[in-house]
């Protein structure tokens, strides 16, 4: 309780010596696209604030100089067509002044399509996280993809129990990275809800909907890591599903392109390995913490009328088969998603015995584990 | 002899005793009273809800509540404040003031107009009865877009609350109609109605146009969450954006219904206080009906960024653009009328002047919402959040607070404490302010809205915001003091209360009688 008070107390402190006051406008951004939208965004703005500065300053004056005190015979005009007709024509002046350089940088906007040299990533939004799969970089089969979670702890949002790090709720652990000065069409869709994906340095917000597929093209021109929010209320965890964006010279993002190769390579080898329960408890723990933790909660105990507890759970205690069944097809109708795409054999395995030993469970119930052979095995169809 | 019938006909209707005149009053100031009253109530409690909100994001990280109950916070907060406070506050006004501004000796359909009301009540409290029920309130935000929404706990009492709410408005708004169509006073025509009056005719034909829309996007959502359909599940051939449109389709003509009686209002006081006729009276008329019927063919602003084709998206950016030209005649109008005129600064106008001022901001902020490529950067941001709550409190809300000022003499026959409006005025104007504005600044730096937990760039501005909400917030039991003041003593009001207003409601006595205008009165053209 002290702790918390001190906390409280060192945050209003460090409110007044902290430099984000300055923080109150668009960002310009990194794209053409940006600058445009930035420029079009001023413009608007310095035109009311001209209409204001007008309207309210004739305002203020009259109601100053037409005060009781000083006028006691009020005028009894009602009308003037001159004057309606001009205050008519003049703001439909400004608006179709306004809205041609609009409906340009617009136009460009919607040019999407496939360029020479481009590349496309499709972007899909599940509850709560982004899948990125990359689809002109094929491992084996399939495109390079991967999912993108949020890494800050939950000690640092739940009741600030440690100090806030630098990129707190920005960060994630793995960051979708691209090539500087190339055409990027990033193919949005949904698993489940409506997201969207926003990331203001590229002025790109595209809603993530399910059954559709939203383009959203950007060239970015200045290497950097840019940070992003999903914009559109999806659930819980709506506040918890940033984006980060690591733009690269071409040169290093090949370089990175081999390095996620290799290590999807390496797997083959880790299934096949013998684990021990430590082992697989200790990476599974990890993984429970970002992937499960949100919904099922940190002691495995859930929210009631929500997320059902794993602490105690007959299925998590007792039946293997059908644990594993859950979380490769997930539970339809529910929130329960297919966790097949997001966790490899290894990670699935490891996760799974984790929460069958966890939280006396291993004590209740069979305390069996799972091995990343019997998801192979489960795959083939031999379990 | 005519004497005689008109204590014969005071004998039998006078109000009855206690509760009972309450539950089964047709009397349209009666019914206006019980709307006020309600939604006063769910305005406190919106705004307790709205303290709650600020108090969790008064800094990063989650404090007070999980992000399951802060959702529903949001979700209630705007549904209370948009179908309980603000619509109940309008309908109440138009109750009271309607029939004494066109002469009427009540409304049209007073056994209906007391069922509107009642089921006001039943609607909230199946709506708020989730609150003690498991999986709780919804909380997918007050605009339930599918899918979020179809697979949420207790959907069907939100669905069934909502179509409660939706008849009672559809019969308010019968009511309303039906008086000024058949009700007014021999020598009024439409055009020389008082412009309140007129504002909610508009009101009225938007609300009974818009809430059967209403009505079948909830149901089409309870199809899907309870029957097996496919309107809005991608897996079974449906649309999700169709759920938008439909829903939006409703929504921003909603927002016109919010904001149209408050034109009115607005102009009403402002005249008074500056002892000068409305400049425009009949440019006000058209300014209204012409953003009623633009407010019909813009919905889809609220949606740039669901991937419509580049056509749609230039349609809704110039049609939302032109909306600018009558409400801009709307204010050019009010500061035409103020100039020359002779002006004093009692609460009501202290009120209306601020209206126009801060709902002018929030229609410039609008403007710059409907630059569709501005827009994909301040859209679902909190630069949103700032626009719409300047048009609704400092709006909406203010020209209430205004109406109530203004007309309480009427109702009460005492004058409320003037200092302690003016008090009231000021606490509240601050507050709003130092609330609202800053919300365009994180908003624009790019914070997103419906957000629990913020990152820490945002911090400071999200203080002050939450600090400004809390001065505002508070403020609200002043006024409800001030009002129970008035209701109970104060200076005697004379019939004319104010000596710049015109009108038949200033004719009658203060208090205006438990009958007004049994005979009609007669209006020269």
């Amino acid at each position: 309780m002290r702790n918390k008070l001190g906390l409280f107390l060192l945050s209003i402190t460090s409110f007044y010596t902290s430099a984000d006051w300055l923080d109150v406008n668009m960002p310009v951004g990194v794209t053409d696209i940006s600058k445009e939208v930035f420029d079009l965004h001023m413009a608007i703005f310095f035109v009311t604030v001209a209409i204001g500065v007008i309207v309210f300053g004739f305002m203020f004056y009259s109601m100053w100089r037409y005060r009781r005190s000083n006028n006691k015979k009020p005028a009894k005009f009602k009308e003037n067509h001159k004057l309606e007709i001009l205050w008519t024509v003049i703001p439909t002046l400004i608006l179709v002044a306004m809205a041609v350089p609009a409906s340009i940088t617009l136009k460009k906007i919607y040019d999407h399509e496939a360029e020479e040299g481009g590349m496309d990533i499709q972007v899909v939004g599940w509850q709560w996280k982004w899948q990125y799969k990359y689809l002109d970089e094929q491992v084996g089969n399939k495109p390079l993809s991967f999912f993108a979670n949020l890494t800050t702890p939950p000690d640092q949002y739940e009741y600030n129990r440690v100090e806030k790090g630098e990129n707190y709720l920005l960060e994630v652990d793995e960051e979708v990275v691209v090539p500087v000065n190339t055409p990027i069409r990033f193919l949005i869709t949904s698993n489940d809800v409506i997201h969207s994906w926003y990331m203001s340095d590229f002025a790109v917000k595209q809603d993530a909907i399910p059954g559709f597929i939203n383009v959203a093209k950007t060239t970015i021109n200045e290497p950097g890591i840019y940070r992003g929010n999903c914009t559109e209320l999806c659930g819980e965890r709506h506040a918890y599903m940033p984006i980060v964006v690591r733009a690269v010279t071409k040169e290093e993002y090949d370089e990175w392109v081999a390095e996620k190769r290799e290590a999807m390579e390496q797997l083959a080898f880790l299934t096949e390995k013998e684990w021990t329960a430590d082992e697989l408890y200790a990476q599974g723990e990890e993984i429970y913490k970002t992937r499960c933790a949100a919904c099922h909660q940190v002691n495995g105990a859930g929210i009631t009328g929500f997320y059902p507890a794993l602490a105690g759970s007959e299925v998590v205690m007792n039946d293997k088969t059908g644990q594993i069944e859950i979380l490769m097809e997930g539970i339809r109708g529910s929130q329960m998603q297919s966790f097949a795409e997001q966790l490899n054999e290894v990670d699935m395995a490891a996760v799974i015995t984790f929460t069958r030993l966890a939280w006396n469970n291993d004590k209740q119930g069979d305390g069996t584990i799972v091995v990343p052979k019997d998801i192979v095995d489960y795959k083939k169809g031999d379990l | 002899m005519s004497a005689v019938i008109e204590n014969h006909e005071h004998d039998h209707h006078g109000p009855q005793k206690g509760i009972l005149r309450w539950l089964f009053t047709t009397n349209h100031k009666d019914i206006g009273t019980l709307y006020l009253w309600f939604s006063f109530l769910m305005f406190l409690t919106g705004g307790a809800m709205a303290m709650g909100i600020r108090a969790e994001l008064f800094e990063p990280g989650l404090q007070l509540m999980d992000p399951i109950r802060y959702n529903q916070l949001v979700t209630m907060h705007g549904l209370i404040m948009i179908f309980g406070a603000v619509m109940p506050a309008f309908v109440g006004l138009a109750n009271w003031l309607i029939p004494m501004q066109i002469g009427a000796p009540d409304m049209a359909l007073p056994r209906m107009n007391n069922l509107s009301f009642w089921l006001l009540p039943s609607a909230f409290i199946i709506l708020l009865s989730t609150a003690f029920m498991e999986g709780g309130m919804p909380g997918f935000g007050w605009t339930f877009y599918a899918p979020l929404s179809t697979n949420y706990p207790n959907i069907a009492y939100f669905v069934f609350a909502v179509h409660v709410m939706g008849v009672s408005s559809i019969m308010g708004s019968i009511n309303v109609i039906v008086t000024i169509m058949n009700m007014r006073a021999p020598g009024m025509t439409l055009m020389q109605m008082p412009l309140f009056v007129w504002s909610w005719l508009i009101t009225a034909y938007l609300l009974i146009a818009v809430m059967p829309v209403l009505a079948g996007a909830v149901t089409m959502l309870l199809m899907d969450a309870y029957f097996g359909t496919s309107f809005f599940d991608a897996a079974g051939g449906g649309d999700p954006v169709l759920f938008q449109h439909v829903f939006w389709f409703f929504g921003h003509p909603e927002v016109y219904i919010m904001i149209l009686p408050a034109f009115g209002i607005t102009s009403h006081i402002i005249s008074t206080f500056s002892r000068k006729p409305l400049f425009g009276h009949s440019s006000m008329v058209y300014a209204m009906v012409s953003i009623a019927v633009l407010s019909f063919v813009v919905w889809a602003h609220h949606m740039f960024t669901v991937g419509m084709p580049l056509a749609a998206e230039l349609f809704f950016m110039w049609a939302t653009m032109i909306i600018a030209i009558p409400t801009g005649v709307k204010v050019f109008n009010w500061v035409a009328t103020i100039f020359k005129g002779s002006i004093t600064y009692e609460t009501p106008m202290l009120f209306a002047i601020a209206f126009v001022v801060l709902f002018t901001i929030g229609g410039l902020s609008g403007l710059m919402l409907a630059i569709t490529p501005a827009d994909f950067q301040y859209h679902d941001t909190y630069f949103v959040v700032a626009h719409f709550h300047y048009v609704v409190v400092p709006g909406a809300i203010f020209s209430i607070m205004a109406a109530v000022y203004y007309w309480l003499p009427k109702w009460t026959g005492n004058m409320y404490d003037e200092k302690m409006g003016k008090l009231h005025f000021w606490l509240s104007f601050i507050g709003v302010n130092v609330t609202f504005f800053p919300q365009h600044f994180v908003g624009l730096a790019g914070m997103p809205r419906r957000y629990a937990d913020y990152a820490l760039q945002f911090a400071e501005w999200n203080a002050v915001s939450s600090i400004g909400a809390f001065l505002f917030g508070l403020s609200q039991l002043l006024f409800l003091y001030i009002v129970i003041k008035a209701v109970f003593a104060g200076k005697k009001a004379t019939a004319q209360v104010w000596d710049g207003a015109e009108g038949l409601e200033w004719t009658v006595d203060s208090p205006a009688p438990y009958h007004t205008f049994e005979t009609p009165p007669k209006v020269n053209g």
